[in-house]
């Protein structure tokens, strides 16, 4: 049994302590907005924030999570699809395929939060998703947008 | 649980509404929307309208990025008139299309087609519901339709002023008789297609809400996770299935095929948990020895050998190599190719033993159909697929429907019970399709002036069709590999008048299993054939634009892109400090493409792509900003292929088992991309592939600009770009 806080509400999960949370949050808790792509922490389709830090969550096993650390996930970045990132990715029609654009967006807002106007270079250090459709540069700009839209909810 | 499942459509549709057993069904069923909504009327095969005047287009191709599903929707809402902003879309079914003698055409989405394959009988569906809309509403008014004109989905008569929506209309307009000819809007006139709308399909994905096939949640369902023999050929030999029976949530173990096994569990982490923990012996047939060493053997020896398929020929190449002032030869290798698609492989089935149904990511759902009914043992009319929007694709989910085989192989094993297959990144590594392997040994003769007057080109490689669709050979000739080099035709012409020319293939087939990768074989003859033309430049003492342009011509829409390429990158004028260029052209499924790549290599062999002009000649551009976006992510798919893309074999095996040893170019390596697009309007070429051709030979041009190198085997990762 595991506890776990995502989007607000505590889930009591009966599962593996070894089992990844991205397959808790997938399977046990049913949200599949987070998505799984390669299960070695390379690609960032699975990014959730953890008490509001970006992190690939098919590597972190549920027993390493707390039942007092916050997950969010893409159901839980906003009620309605407002976040301002959300709001750029938009504007920008960013998504092809959109499978990596979940991860992509928690990527994008945990980024502002942690630095609201980042340069071009801040922006390609931090930013290591894969996108096989390739939409690095709508993507890119959509963060600038939203940087220059406001301020970024947590 | 499983009971709660009544696999009749029917009432699928209906028991879909609800949640059953505590599982939401929270994806779209095809036509689920329009059949809850009784009044919702089908005017025709492709338009539906609901009495809110919301219109209901069908899109018979598939969403896997590449914007055909806003495309097709934009062609048709161009034709019927109606209120863009009303405008939703859905999918039929392969298995209505079978009941409906194929009203909808080819569902096939592949080789850039989906849009030039279908504009003219999805406009003309377009186009027959707003004449049968109008005409229901000069029925009710007692008026001659022609004395009626529509404008947003709103019909109005003109004499009396009266209108009306095309929501209040539809019912009796669906009574009506489809008009034998329609007349469509010449493309001058269109105010919905040829704009750069906003896709269809964005606001889902942005939110977690739109349901990929991995998605899928079925009442009752249970998941499985498969492991296929790593070795090419091989077998299945034994499995102890009592070692893993007592894992968490395992409910069986299950045989796949002759060639595999699979676990199935409660979830899909414990299924995968359970299968690594598999004893599992392998009989690993009689490709348990090939390598990469083997194959490049193959090939080496085609590059040689005396017969071949000739693809293009003219004049006497061999002597005028003989009476050449000089001969320039070279030899390209371009390796095997993976799709990675982000969504891995995966199918949902559930079958009993007189129906079974499957929900998939599919580029083509009738051939998916054909697997599941095979593989299901139903005659196809008791069998149906039920589309999302693909994860990606890349030509992957349209080779091969191994993957539903399966997922239907399964559920049969488990009958009633709803199994979704997934495979792991590892499984989907080394389950492809990939794309081909080929060499290329290139000879040029100059003249004395430096002319080219003869080019020689035998590729010696892998056919994809010999193994995914041998009825397609011509006497075993494989016509798709001189993708890009045909004579003529409309689909890929070889741009350049050469007097001397032979083109030929030796077929040589590895026993790896080849597909249609985005591009598919014009990537590398792109490669083989632009890089070598700035080799000849070079060797002639020649501007490398100039020297093309000397040889193009009898072809002036390819010049035309070259030349636009060269002006906007200011071609023949100093680049900016440290930055050298380097240009390529193809023609490709339809369209003419051409790059000029700026790239800059530092002491350390660092190289840094950092701009891109490309421009391309598609003929009609249905929406230019969604063309712009399927240029810059085919640069993205093109130069992770040049920086990184190779699969390479060990013990008959693929070595590269995740995105750890398969890079996967990111953002910090993309380059600025400049599209031109310049559709001259004449006639109708794919969007979604053509310029990945000329990613690779534009940087590969520029590189030697920049260090003095030809790099002539890819991908880069194994070069030194150290100055000479
Ligand atoms: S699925 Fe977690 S990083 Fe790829
Ligand atoms: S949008 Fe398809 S992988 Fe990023």
């Amino acid at each position: 049994m595991a506890s776990l806080t995502i989007n607000g509400t505590v889930h009591e999960v009966d599962v593996e302590p070894d089992t990844p949370l991205l397959w808790v949050i997938r399977e046990q808790v049913g949200l599949t907005g987070t998505k799984y792509s390669c299960g070695i922490a390379q690609c960032g389709a699975c990014t959730v924030h953890v008490d509001g830090v970006a992190t690939r969550s098919c590597t972190l096993p549920v027993s390493a999570v707390t039942p007092e650390q916050r997950i969010v996930t893409i159901e839980g970045l906003s009620p309605d699809g407002s976040h301002p990132v959300q709001k750029a990715w938009l504007e920008l029609d960013v998504p092809q395929c959109g499978y990596c654009q979940t991860g992509q967006i928690m990527a994008a807002a945990a980024l502002l939060q942690a630095n609201p106007q980042p340069s071009d270079e801040d922006i390609t250090v931090e930013m290591t998703n894969i996108c096989r459709c390739g939409t690095y540069n709508r993507i890119k700009a959509a963060i600038k947008l939203a940087a220059n839209g406001g301020a970024i909810r947590g | 649980m499983t009971s709660a499942l009544d696999i009749s459509r029917r009432n699928f549709f209906v028991s879909s509404a609800a949640t059953v057993g505590g599982l939401a069904l929270g994806f779209h069923i095809p036509f689920a929307e329009a059949a809850a909504a009784e009044t919702a009327s089908e005017v025709n095969a492709w338009v539906v309208v609901k009495p809110d005047d919301t219109v209901v287009i069908r899109i018979a191709r598939v969403e896997m990025g590449q914007g055909t599903l806003t495309g097709l929707a934009q062609l048709v809402a161009e034709e019927l008139d109606c209120d863009w902003s009303k405008v939703t879309t859905e999918y039929p079914t392969p298995g209505q299309n079978v009941a409906r003698s194929r009203i909808w055409g080819n569902f096939q989405t592949a080789g850039s087609r989906g849009i030039r394959d279908s504009h003219d009988y999805v406009r003309q569906g377009g186009a027959a519901a707003r004449h049968m809309l109008i005409q229901a509403a000069a029925g009710e008014w007692n008026a001659p339709a022609a004395e009626c004109s529509v404008s947003n989905g709103v019909i109005t008569h003109g004499p009396s002023g009266r209108s009306t929506t095309y929501g209040k209309v539809a019912t009796a307009a669906a009574k009506l008789e489809a008009p034998k000819e329609v007349q469509l809007k010449d493309p001058k006139d269109w105010k919905i297609a040829g704009k750069p709308l906003k896709r269809l399909d964005t606001a889902e994905k942005l939110t977690g809400k739109q349901v990929y096939s991995i998605d899928v949640k079925l009442p009752g369902m249970l998941n499985a996770a498969v492991k296929d023999c790593p070795v090419f050929g091989g077998k299945l030999k034994s499995f102890d299935a009592a070692a893993v029976q007592g894992m968490p949530g395992v409910k069986k173990v299950v045989t796949v095929g002759d060639t595999g096994v699979a676990v199935v569990a409660d979830t899909w982490w414990r299924a995968k948990t359970a299968l690594d923990a598999l004893p599992i012996e392998w009989d690993e047939g009689p490709n348990a020895t090939m390598s990469s060493d083997s194959i490049a053997a193959m090939l080496e020896e085609g590059l040689n050998a005396t017969q071949a398929f000739v693809g293009n020929q003219s004049g006497d190449v061999q002597g005028a190599i003989a009476g050449a002032a000089k001969t320039v030869e070279a030899v390209y290798s371009v390796p095997y190719q993976h799709h990675a698609t982000m969504e891995p492989m995966n199918a949902t089935a559930v079958w009993t033993t007189d129906r079974c149904q499957v929900w998939t990511a599919t580029q083509n759902a009738e051939a998916a159909l054909a697997t599941a009914a095979n593989a299901a043992g139903l005659p196809i009319p008791q069998c149906d697929v039920y589309r999302l929007h693909l994860g990606g694709g890349f030509g992957r989910r349209s080779t091969s429907h191994d993957f539903v085989r399966q997922a239907v192989l399964i559920a049969k094993e488990m009958p009633g019970t709803p199994v979704k297959l997934i495979w792991s990144r590892e499984e989907d590594m080394l389950h492809g399709y990939y794309h081909p392997i080929t060499k290329a040994k290139m000879a040029g003769a100059l003249d004395a002036n430096g002319n080219l007057v003869g080019l020689r080109m035998r590729i010696s490689g892998q056919s994809i069709l010999a193994s995914v669709r041998p009825e397609g050979l011509q006497n075993g000739r494989d016509p798709a590999t001189f993708q890009g080099l045909n004579p003529s035709g409309t689909e890929g012409v070889f741009g350049y008048s050469i007097p001397n020319l032979l083109i030929d293939h030796a077929m040589r087939n590895p026993p790896v299993p080849p597909g249609f990768w985005r591009g598919v074989n014009n990537n590398q003859n792109a490669i083989y054939v632009e890089c070598f033309m700035d080799e000849l430049a070079h060797a002639a003492g020649q501007d490398p634009l100039e020297f093309r342009r000397k040889l193009m011509a009898n072809h002036p829409k390819h010049l035309a892109v070259l030349n636009a390429v060269a002006e906007r990158a200011g071609w023949g004028t100093p680049a900016p400090q440290g930055i050298y260029r380097g240009l390529a052209q193809h023609m490709g499924y339809g369209s003419y493409v051409a790059a000029c790549a700026e790239v800059s290599v530092d002491d350390s062999g660092i190289l840094k792509i950092h701009r891109i002009v490309a421009a391309t000649n598609c003929g009609h551009a249905v929406n230019p900003q969604q063309i712009e976006a399927q240029v810059e992510g085919s640069f993205a798919f093109g130069l992770t292929a040049l920086l990184y893309g190779e699969i390479t074999l060990k013990d008959g095996r693929i070595e590269q088992e995740n995105f750890d040893s398969y890079q996967i170019m990111r953002m910090d390596e993309m380059p600025k991309v400049e599209s031109i697009i310049m559709p001259s309007g004449d006639f109708w070429g794919g969007v979604g592939e053509p310029t990945i051709f000329v990613a690779a030979p534009a940087v590969l041009n520029a590189i030697f600009a920049a260090t003095g190198k030809r790099i002539r085997s890819v991908p880069l990762a194994k070069a030194d770009l150290r100055k000479a």
